[in-house]
């Protein structure tokens, strides 16, 4: 399978374009002193095996005036765990983790999927009764965390397990197929197929949802009760911070994100499957938020940090496809980049290196 | 005494450590003999803590070097260290409490055959360890089953047990009350008398006086002296340790008591028969605009039981509270602080700071907070409300933007109150705001307190340092047993007032009471 490898010296325009690209992103990362840095390196540095290794990987092509190449399929399929990783990160921020967004996608996915197929329903509901499902069960989700004070890790797994029987029960054991004859289709494939600014639009929606987020956790001081929450639930109930409400608003907007991605994934596949969409994707967005540099004990976040890690993760998965591996060899390469990219961020692995350095260059750094 | 003994167990020299933007440690000398105490002392962020985790492989030093008797050592972790003889018992107490004792000692050394576990051995272990600090205890009982003071000796017999010569002591006394602290003293002077060398660490002078045969001075992370105890003075001490002139300190230490009368006037706040079972009550206290208000009792007399209660963490089911004259059912902080109420938490730690936010996020929580996540303090805003209260406070930040983690303790507590004092509350709660800060630091508080009741603040001051409450409090609610045994004001308010109206309750108690006062008459 690694036999596929071929060294190719020479760089085209495109591949030093994109290089120099990521290259400016690591930089302004570390000026920036976001731990988004580390994935963007990983990202980097997977890019120069690509530019090497990988044939005509950066080379992108016009079709119809749309965009097409490999790192826009990395963007286009990221847009999962990109999405689900927004809402995954204020969660584990309060401390928690919410195991269910993976059967959450499902049953948005299957709720739309029926909606077109056995009610004819306009587009805007096909929209709209997913969206409110995906925001019920986030709110659930919130409610077992924050009032009935559930683990997370116990509170969210009912949903991962029962979410899948909800959206089998929706299809009725179907696999419902979305074809041209029905009322919303042209609309409803448009998400997950469509371009907007010669982008897939599923980028867009990602773009936009990223830009909503930073917004309302940075501009507002939702962010700062986030954090507090997390990093000291007793101290900041005492400052009057409320957690509860805190807590239930991520779990809450987490759902949302979920059925964004649901939406998303069942136009791209044309088809509600209640047993696949999303399936372990919850673990992705999770491994997306800790490369991203947010801890899974609570506190600061980095928003940035798990979209450049959900990205990492997708560009790995693509680029071992590409190269022969399928996607259940593909899992161990990636445990080793995120092990690699864990290592890197934790305080401990920079202080047992710093020792082993000799005495002269330590008190020299 | 033993100091004369001249054979040296540790000695380090010309020890340096610095951190990004601070020299915690610049050149400072430390020499421990084999069987004496050595007092290590300075304010909050002198260096104290930096040399002693230096000491035990913690942080490797940038310079200098240690010498165990004679050898030079450079320990990496602080197991190496306690392998080379070196433990350290810690201010909070690192056991597992659901434990048995036993465990406890052995946890992590058990010996095994083929994987099992000899309990046998880790039992007569246990008890030798135990023996050894003259405590006769049950060792296969759960260590929470025991007081905090037994539970600071399993502690220290679990560090002892590794062969130990040196014995570092971090703050041992500051959760334990006066008979508890007896005890624990009489296991250092017994282990001493065995020939350990001794670090011990506090804040409380008096222990420093009562228990230490040296000490040495940190100042800014700079060494001052090092002094035998008996001929050193204590206000000598203390100036040397603030690194100021010892008449200064002495106008300090003798400042006498503001004899004015308790404000007169609508109280702010008052309670009739508040209470909550199992907890503490009935409470009847009224606080008024412009008047500190003391509590004094002892360690669990139901002090910090009043404050919760107050500020909506516990609710009550008996009696009510009236704020301004309306009745009021605080059923959370939330509500507390929409009715104007502040307080500050005696474990700063886990209940008050946010570790690992920065100065000025800590500082602007609170008013945050109550003002919603959408009426944002616009950050520019922000920056300035942490200037102003980092200059007024004097506290001691590199930077707004630095992390609450990294301040020392008393300067933790000037951001808890600077938070409370952006909301511009009515009523103050300090819950032991002194407990575990430097000397320079608590003269600042206490002085802020006496100018926030000129500026018409009502405080509610719980403190165990009797001498704290009486010389700021202008009255004085005293506590026993968890319920109020009476009111002193004024002129009435003294050290032995208090603790006679505390020990004369106790004797028409039952008698075991009576031990537990023991040390009080001492202090009269």
């Amino acid at each position: 399978m690694i036999a596929s490898l071929q060294l190719d010296l020479s760089l085209t325009v495109s591949e030093s374009g994109f290089l120099a690209v990521l290259a400016a992103l690591v930089v302004l990362a570390w000026r920036l002193k976001t731990p988004a840095v580390w994935p963007l390196a990983a990202l980097a540095l997977l890019a120069v095996f690509n530019a090497f290794f990988t044939v005509d990987f950066f080379e992108l092509r016009w079709i119809d005036s749309h965009l097409f190449g490999i790192p826009i399929d990395i963007l286009k399929n990221g847009s999962y765990v990109m999405l689900l990783a927004l809402g995954m990160t204020l969660v584990i921020a309060t401390g928690g983790v919410d195991l269910s967004v993976g059967a959450v996608m499902a049953i948005s996915g299957a709720a739309a999927a029926v909606l077109i197929k056995e009610h004819e329903a306009p587009f805007i509901l096909v929209l709209a009764i997913p969206i409110a499902i995906a925001l019920a069960a986030g709110l659930w989700n919130g409610l077992l965390v924050s009032i009935f004070k559930i683990q997370p890790l116990v509170a969210t797994l009912v949903l991962m397990v029962a979410g899948r029987g909800v959206a089998m029960l929706i299809t009725e054991g179907f696999r419902p197929t979305i074809t041209r004859q029905y009322y919303a289709y042209d609309e409803f494939v448009y998400i997950g197929n469509g371009f907007l600014f010669k982008l897939p639009f599923a980028v867009t929606i990602v773009a936009v949802m990223f830009a909503i987020t930073a917004l309302l956790t940075r501009k507002t001081a939702l962010g700062m009760f986030v954090e507090s929450v997390g990093d000291n639930d007793t101290a900041s109930r005492y400052a009057g911070v409320n957690a509860r409400v805190v807590k239930l608003m991520v779990y809450t907007f987490t759902g949302l994100c979920a059925g964004v991605a649901g939406l998303i994934y069942t136009s791209n596949i044309r088809t509600g499957d209640p047993s696949k969409t999303g399936l372990y994707l919850e673990l992705d967005a999770i491994m997306a938020v800790v490369i991203g540099g947010t801890a899974l004990t609570g506190g600061r976040f980095s928003l940035l940090g798990s979209v450049a890690g959900a990205l990492l993760i997708q560009a790995l998965t693509t680029t071992m496809l590409i190269h022969g591996l399928s996607s259940d060899q593909a899992l161990v390469p990636k445990a080793l980049v995120v092990v690699t990219v864990c290592l890197l961020q934790a305080p401990e692995f920079h202080r047992k290196i710093r020792r082993l350095l000799p005495a002269g260059k330590r008190r020299a750094a | 005494m033993n100091a004369k003994t001249p054979k040296l167990l540790l000695e380090m020299r010309g020890v340096s450590k610095s951190f990004p933007g601070v020299q915690a440690l610049a050149d400072v000398d430390f020499t421990l003999r084999a069987g004496e105490v050595h007092a290590l002392m300075g304010e909050n962020g002198a260096g104290k803590s930096t040399l002693i985790k230096v000491l035990t492989g913690v942080y490797p030093r940038d310079e200098g070097a240690i010498r165990l008797e004679g050898r030079p050592v450079h320990p990496r972790s602080t197991k190496h260290a306690e392998s080379l003889g070196i433990s350290t018992v810690y201010q909070e107490i690192n056991l597992i409490p659901h434990l048995s004792v036993a465990e406890n000692i052995r946890l992590g050394r058990q010996p095994t055959t083929f994987g099992t576990l000899r309990w046998g051995q880790i039992k007569r272990r246990a008890r030798e360890a135990m023996g050894r600090l003259g405590i006769d205890i049950d060792v296969m009982r759960e260590v929470s089953s025991y007081s905090i003071a037994i539970q600071q000796m399993v502690a220290i017999a679990r560090a002892l047990d590794t062969n130990a010569q040196l014995l570092v002591l971090d703050e041992p006394t500051s959760s334990l009350d006066e008979h508890e602290v007896a005890q624990l003293f009489d296991v250092v002077r017994r282990l001493r008398d065995g020939g350990l060398g001794i670090v011990f660490i506090t804040h409380f002078l008096d222990q420093v006086y009562e228990i230490s045969d040296r000490i040495t001075v940190l100042q800014n992370g700079q060494l001052v002296g090092e002094y035998l105890t008996a001929d050193l003075p204590r206000i000598e001490l203390i100036a040397r340790m603030i690194g100021k002139d010892t008449s200064e300190v002495e106008a300090m230490e003798h400042r006498p008591r503001q004899a004015e009368a308790a404000a007169t006037g609508e109280p702010l706040v008052r309670t009739e028969s508040l209470g909550r079972r199992g907890s503490v009550g009935p409470i009847d206290i009224t606080i008024s605009p412009g008047e500190v208000v003391g509590l004094a009792g002892l360690l669990g007399s139901g002090r910090t039981e009043i404050a919760r209660l107050l500020f909506g963490i516990d609710k009550p089911d008996a009696g009510k509270i009236t704020v301004g004259g309306a009745e009021e059912a605080i059923h959370s902080p939330q509500k507390a602080i929409a009715l104007g109420f502040a307080f500050t938490p005696e474990d700063r730690r886990d209940a008050g700071i946010i570790p690992n936010l920065s100065v000025r996020e800590n500082i602007v929580l609170a008013l945050q907070a109550s003002r919603g996540a959408w009426r944002t303090i616009g950050r520019k805003a922000q920056r300035e409300m942490a200037d102003r209260f980092i200059a007024a406070l004097n506290i001691r930040t590199p930077s707004p933007e630095q992390l609450v983690k990294n301040l020392s303790g008393g300067n933790q507590q000037k951001v808890l109150l600077a938070r409370w004092l952006a909301t511009e509350p009515k009523l103050l709660i300090l819950d032991e705001p002194t407990r575990g800060i430097d000397v320079g630091a608590k003269a600042e508080i206490e002085k802020l307190m006496a100018s926030l009741r000129e500026e018409g603040m009502a405080i509610l001051f719980i403190s165990s340092e009797l001498e704290e409450v009486v010389r700021d409090s202008q009255r004085v609610f005293v506590m026993r047993d968890r319920e109020q045994i009476g009111q002193l004001t004024g002129e009435q308010i003294t050290e032995p007032a208090i603790m006679h109206m505390i020990a004369k309750h106790k004797e028409t108690g039952d008698d075991d009471c009576v031990i537990a006062i023991g040390p009080v008459p001492d202090g009269l």
